[in-house]
């Protein structure tokens, strides 16, 4: 009854008349992390509020470890551990001082609650700035207090809203970093819109549009969709010659030559490697760049959740 | 301690800590103290009439809550929806009503701590006579229960809207009805066409009518029951609002 999974019920939200969430339905298992992902307003954030309890779904449901999240809110909440969109927080108080109010919230009392705030603290590299108000910390640093309010009481649920929106590069990296280490064992659900996220955090994909579920699959399954999967790209000297002479090839179906760059799209069930590298022998051409490509993401994505809507 | 009540502390700590962590404590403290000497002394003729009681004091706090206390409630809310942090609170193992009732202890006993620091009066007005401490400190219980429903009112009215000034509009103008509606300019609305029990009714509404009864030293168990109803009435109407347009 309480193994831990997610799953959601033709979970659906309506305002008025507009549609947010359309009959989204979805089971998640313990090790998983799933990426919603979807262009803004696809709905993403709606569904993290009312798998949370904050929104109350207007039709459906989604039960949380054994917990219905219409009929059983409160406890359902107590095994999420959840960061909002934007990482919102008391901005007048301390690190430690908020994290001890959550901890409290979170049904510590009196010396166990320091305790959790201050390994929450330490697990988030929060110790040089326990005592300075939150307001005044830099995005980076307020995302980390946003986690460590997330995880202190050691959820095994973690759903996690863009948790890298905004960050530099190295903060996203650090962030991520600290998403994967607490991967195992629990369930987490991001939400983002950046593709390279799901590839380097997420073991399974999510693509919403619309309020509505479009692509269930692993990174490497929606990567595998891209119809430059096994393309190879090439830049040679005499790029029309090298085109003419690849687009004969059996093993090749379209070659695309686009801003210098050649490439060679497979046609159905082929590889191109080996055929390629030996009509650059045959030829002597002068390669100076050769790419074998995996796929494209964001063309995924685009094809996705545009092809939809058109 | 229950865990209901743990909560409802947690909330209301948090939330007290909050206002001593900015100026907003300190700026209503002072104002609230200059401004009720201002009233009893000057508007109230403290000296001039002869009298030890605190009379003068007392009469005007109807009108400096009318101010004093939206100013204090208008941020109850707004100001979490506003930042956010609402959706951090409400996805909290807590119910909404505990949310509710934390926050708006906090605020009432912050309200109480100013009413603490007018002790000064009190101490003058035995210096100077033997005044009927008893009324005094029944008239302290009524001061704080009325500004427990200015309160409830606006934490009401802070949870409409995210932003802080038509918070304050608002409360200013539904407690000013809660105020006037025993005085003759609203009662004149109802008397000739309302029913006698409606007449009564509105004019039972009033907070000021409870007030003086209390203040005067009399503390019937019908103003108690008075003060609470109203307190339970608009946190009751807070927590649903809340719960109806907190995403908004």
């Amino acid at each position: 009854m309480n193994e831990l999974r997610i799953e959601a019920r033709q979970l659906s939200k309506r305002y008025n008349n507009l549609v947010a969430v359309d009959q989204l339905s979805f089971e998640v298992e313990a090790g998983e992390v799933l990426g919603f992902l979807g262009p803004n307003g696809a709905g993403k954030s709606t569904t993290m509020k009312m798998l949370t309890g904050f929104l109350t779904p207007t039709s459906g449901t989604a039960v949380i470890n054994g917990h219905d999240i219409v009929d059983d809110s409160l406890a359902a909440r107590r095994v999420i551990g959840y960061l909002p969109e934007g990482a919102p927080s008391y901005g007048e108080m301390t690190v430690r001082s908020f994290l001890e109010f959550i901890a409290r919230a979170r049904g510590f009392e009196g010396r166990e609650a320091l305790l959790a705030a201050g390994s929450a603290i330490d697990r988030l590299n929060l110790d040089g700035v326990p005592e300075q108000p939150i307001e005044t910390l830099s995005k980076g640093f307020k995302r980390r207090v946003g986690l460590a309010q997330a995880i202190i009481h050691d959820p095994q649920v973690l759903i996690l809203d863009e948790p890298t929106d905004g960050l530099d590069p190295n903060q996203k990296h650090e962030v991520r970093r600290l998403i994967r280490d607490m991967s195992r064992e629990k369930i987490i659900v991001i939400s983002t819109h950046l593709l390279e996220e799901v590839h380097a955090l997420c073991n399974r994909a999510m693509i919403i549009s619309d309020g509505r579920l479009l692509v269930d699959d692993s990174p490497i399954g929606l990567i595998t969709r891209s119809r430059y999967h096994d393309a190879m790209t090439l830049v040679v000297e005499q790029p029309e010659r090298a085109a003419s002479v690849l687009s004969e090839l059996p093993q090749a179906g379209k070659v695309e030559l686009r801003e210098g760059e050649l490439t060679v799209f497979p046609a159905e069930g082929c590889k191109l490697f080996e055929v390629i590298t030996d009509a650059i022998r045959e030829h002597g051409w002068s390669v100076s760049e050769l790419r074998l490509e995996a796929g494209r993401l964001d063309e995924v994505f685009r094809q996705i959740t545009k092809g939809e809507t058109t | 301690m229950s865990s209901a009540v743990y909560a409802v502390l947690n909330v209301m700590r948090r939330e007290l800590a909050g206002y001593f962590s900015t100026p907003v404590a300190w700026v209503f403290i002072v104002i609230f103290l200059v401004m009720s000497g201002v009233f009893t002394f000057y508007l109230g003729s403290f000296y001039e009439r002869g009298i030890a009681d605190l009379q003068p004091f007392f009469q005007f706090h109807p009108w400096l809550y009318l101010f004093l206390v939206p100013a204090i409630a208008m941020r109850l809310w707004a100001e979490e929806r506003r930042s956010g942090t609402v959706e951090l609170l409400l996805t909290l193992p807590l119910s909404t009503w505990q949310a509710v009732l934390g926050k708006f202890l906090a605020a009432w006993f912050f309200v109480g701590l100013a009413l603490i620091l007018t002790f000064p009066v009190w101490i003058t007005v035995n210096y100077l006579g033997n005044p009927d401490n008893g009324v005094i400190i029944s008239a302290y219980i009524g001061s704080w229960l009325m500004a427990g429903g200015f309160l409830a009112i606006g934490s009401c009215m802070s949870a409409l809207t995210q932003n802080q000034v038509v918070a304050f509009i608002l409360s200013v103008v539904v407690c000013f009805g809660f105020l006037l509606s025993g005085l003759p300019m609203v009662m004149n609305l109802f008397t000739g066409w309302a029913p006698q029990a409606l007449l009564d009714a509105v004019a039972d509404f009033s907070f000021l009518s409870h007030f003086a009864a209390i203040s005067k030293g009399v503390i019937d168990i019908r103003d108690l029951v008075y003060f609470g109803l109203v307190m339970m009435f608009w946190l009751l109407a807070n927590t649903i609002l809340l719960e109806i347009r907190k995403a908004d």
